[in-house]
């Protein structure tokens, strides 16, 4: 057991842990700030999905990484905007719309790939990282912690931006308001909808790159269905979070060190089925539901679109 | 037509309402589909031309594969039997108030069980028995998939949501574990489980190729609609589902009342896995995950939880996705597009909604 802990073995988990889990933790971070603002965001798997599409295909075409991320940010947005239109502006069911909006985004995006790319297959090359200098000569969490693409640096700073927009500015405590007494809200003379419409475009925008890390940085290539529940995974993190956003990046870190475990072990020499390992995130969390298992505190008017006046 | 019109014209003023309510209670749902069918063939038909297939060639494809041909309908038939159990699971929680969004993980598991002892119980036991056994042990492995977030939401008030999503997730790949590690096939080479003999399954109904849990499918939707809307059950569990709070001020036992639900619906969700492999596939392969529950959602929400429509839609939802199969075979459309066509219809259902309810509104007021 001991050839287990080699430092190959833990450089490969830290590093998976990562590549996995900022995927994740975008997701989570974006689905959060729709919760927060009372739009449960079923359609977070199409616009992942839409993100990583637009995102390979901007990052083939230009040849750079950063306009690949402005792709997913744009494919997330353009899936967020429909919802937009049909579930705030005009109170549509949330779950029917978010739902339809994930399956029309695989069947598109996989239509679009086929049409594109069925016959070459074409990757990315790898992406350059940024060592932090110092950091990053670290033995063991360095190179996996400290050497990575910048785009990594930036979410993990984008958890305690959004921590300090909930809790020091108005559009935070806005979006708080939208989701727990948009009635109250709106008598403050804020616009509920437009509240709620910045909220879900904002989910786009990280949906969207944290889509296209997954086919840019993680993948190399555009794979259709290859959110593959990262989206749903998103949702959960952000209701077990409870608002704060630091606690999504440790359950994203938590299901990506699950998610890599695999292809660690695979360095380490041992041969454990992959579907084992699949459920360890997932029985981690039921044990902690069960063993604390605390009423949940979620916005109150979730799910429920505004109308002004009506009860 | 014309008949029908001059009895209309023939009947005294007094009778007037009688033709708005039916245009009401029948036409204005009839118009309310047809009016986004129709538009969503538009709408897809333009994807289409930009792809450039025609539009004509793959509605024709799709119309004669899922309606007119009889063994495309036979085999939607087929199709709509777990559907619509998933359907009637659906329904019993979200009339209930209760988001069980584990349907996926409850189906696929109780498929496995079932797909692991049904070929040992018919050689025990006459066939009746033996599927009857195994719909039941079904149901049973469902509603035990669904205890652990029953108990926390009944008991602890956590969100089911995460709970039912986190047990799907795990649900699925025990699924795959078990097919891979414990019920293994050992005459194959692909892991899968061993396959029910043709002459043991589901018997087809008459002399068509329509297995016979369409009716299981069809009974469980009807009973389920009946009971949410005409018994006193059914009322409890509305009235739960209404405001729980209100429900424990009237008295009523509201943790047991959730169990119950979530045992109900995630016991159906598992009868539509047993319905699946005794009537279809005969067998589990690993990783096989059709994940209904998902694309039921959303019909069932369309319904407005009522039965009836449910079944309807879930009739066109079939048809589309077993004609498009059939019509991306002949066309050349990648079979993704039926996932797009899906989509739009559902969004356009939904906007269709939205505008007869705004347009009630306002002649209402």
């Amino acid at each position: 057991m001991e050839h287990l802990f080699t430092q190959a073995f833990l450089t490969a988990l830290i590093l998976g842990a990562l590549t996995a889990g900022i995927p994740l933790l975008l997701a989570g971070l974006g689905e959060q700030i729709s919760e927060q603002a009372g739009v449960l965001n079923i359609g977070i798997e199409g616009m992942m999905l839409s993100g990583a599409y637009l995102g390979f295909l901007v990052a083939y075409r230009t040849g750079s990484i950063w306009l690949g991320f402005g792709g997913g940010a744009l494919g997330g947005m353009l899936v967020a905007a429909v919802m937009v239109l049909l579930c705030v502006r005009l109170g549509l069911s949330q779950i029917v719309i978010g739902i339809a909006l994930t399956i029309g985004a695989e069947g598109m995006t996989a239509l679009l790939h086929q049409f594109q790319f069925s016959q070459s297959y074409p990757r990315l090359p790898g992406v350059a990282t940024l060592p932090i200098p110092g950091l990053s000569d670290i033995p063991v969490i360095g190179p996996a912690l400290f050497n990575r693409p910048a785009i990594v640096y930036i979410a993990v700073a984008l958890v305690f931006v959004l921590a300090a927009l909930y809790r020091f500015t108005n559009l935070g405590l806005n979006l708080k308001a939208a989701g727990d007494k948009p009635a109250a809200l709106d008598a403050a003379g804020v616009d509920v909808v437009r509240t709620r419409a910045v909220a879900v475009l904002s989910t786009g925008i990280l949906a969207g790159i944290g889509g296209a890390f997954l086919a840019d940085v993680g993948a190399g290539l555009f794979i259709p269905f290859m959110t593959n529940g990262a989206g749903f995974i998103g949702i959960v993190l952000a209701m077990l979070a409870r608002g704060r956003p630091l606690y999504v990046l440790l359950g994203a870190l938590l299901f990506g060190a699950c998610l890599s475990m695999t292809t660690a072990l695979q360095v380490a020499g041992v041969d454990i089925p992959t579907d084992v390992i699949q459920m360890l995130p997932f029985a981690a969390v039921m044990a902690v539901l069960i063993a604390f298992g605390r009423r949940a505190s979620l916005p109150a008017a979730l799910g429920l679109p505004y109308v002004r006046g009506a009860r | 037509m014309s008949a029908e019109a001059g009895v209309e014209a023939a009947r005294p003023a007094h009778a007037a309402p009688t033709g708005v309510a039916a245009w009401s209670r029948w036409l204005r749902p009839v118009l309310l589909s047809l009016g986004p069918i129709l538009a969503t063939l538009l709408f897809s038909g333009a994807l289409l031309l930009a792809f450039g297939v025609s539009p004509i060639d793959y509605y024709q494809a799709v119309l004669h594969r899922g309606i007119v041909s009889p063994s495309g309908l036979q085999e939607v038939l087929t199709r709509m039997a777990p559907l619509l159990l998933v359907a009637a699971s659906l329904t019993v929680a979200f009339r209930a108030g209760i988001w069980n969004l584990g349907g996926d993980g409850q189906f696929l598991l109780a498929a496995v069980v079932v797909a692991a002892t049904a070929p040992l119980l018919v050689t025990h036991m006459p066939d009746w028995l033996a599927l009857a056994l195994c719909m039941a042990l079904a149901a049973g492995v469902g509603a035990l998939w669904s205890l652990v977030p029953a108990l926390l939401r009944a008991y602890q008030g956590v969100n089911e949501i995460i709970t039912t999503l986190m047990m799907t997730f795990l649900g699925v790949s025990f699924a795959n574990v078990l097919v891979k590690l414990v019920f293994l096939d050992p005459a194959t080479t692909v892991p899968q489980t061993r396959t029910l003999p043709v002459d043991d399954r589901l018997p087809h109904l008459f002399d068509t190729r329509i297995s016979s849990g369409l009716v299981v499918g069809l009974v469980a939707v009807i009973l389920v609609h009946l009971v949410m809307t005409r018994t006193a059950f059914g009322l409890r569990l509305r009235v739960v589902g209404a405001n729980a709070r209100a429900a424990m001020h009237a008295g009523l036992p509201v943790p047991r009342l959730t169990v119950a639900v979530f045992a109900l619906s995630a016991a159906l969700a598992g009868l539509a896995g047993a319905v699946e492999i005794l009537g279809v596939e005969g067998n589990v392969r690993a990783d096989w995950n059709p994940a209904f529950s998902l694309t039921v959602v959303p019909l069932v929400f369309l319904a407005r939880f009522n039965g009836y429509a449910t079944i309807l839609f879930v009739f066109l939802f079939s048809v589309l996705s077993i004609g498009g199969e059939s019509a991306a075979r002949l066309t050349g459309v990648p079979n993704f597009f039926t996932l797009v066509l899906v989509a739009i219809l559902l969004l356009l259902l939904a906007v269709a909604e939205y505008a007869d309810h705004r347009h009630r509104e306002r002649t209402r007021a």
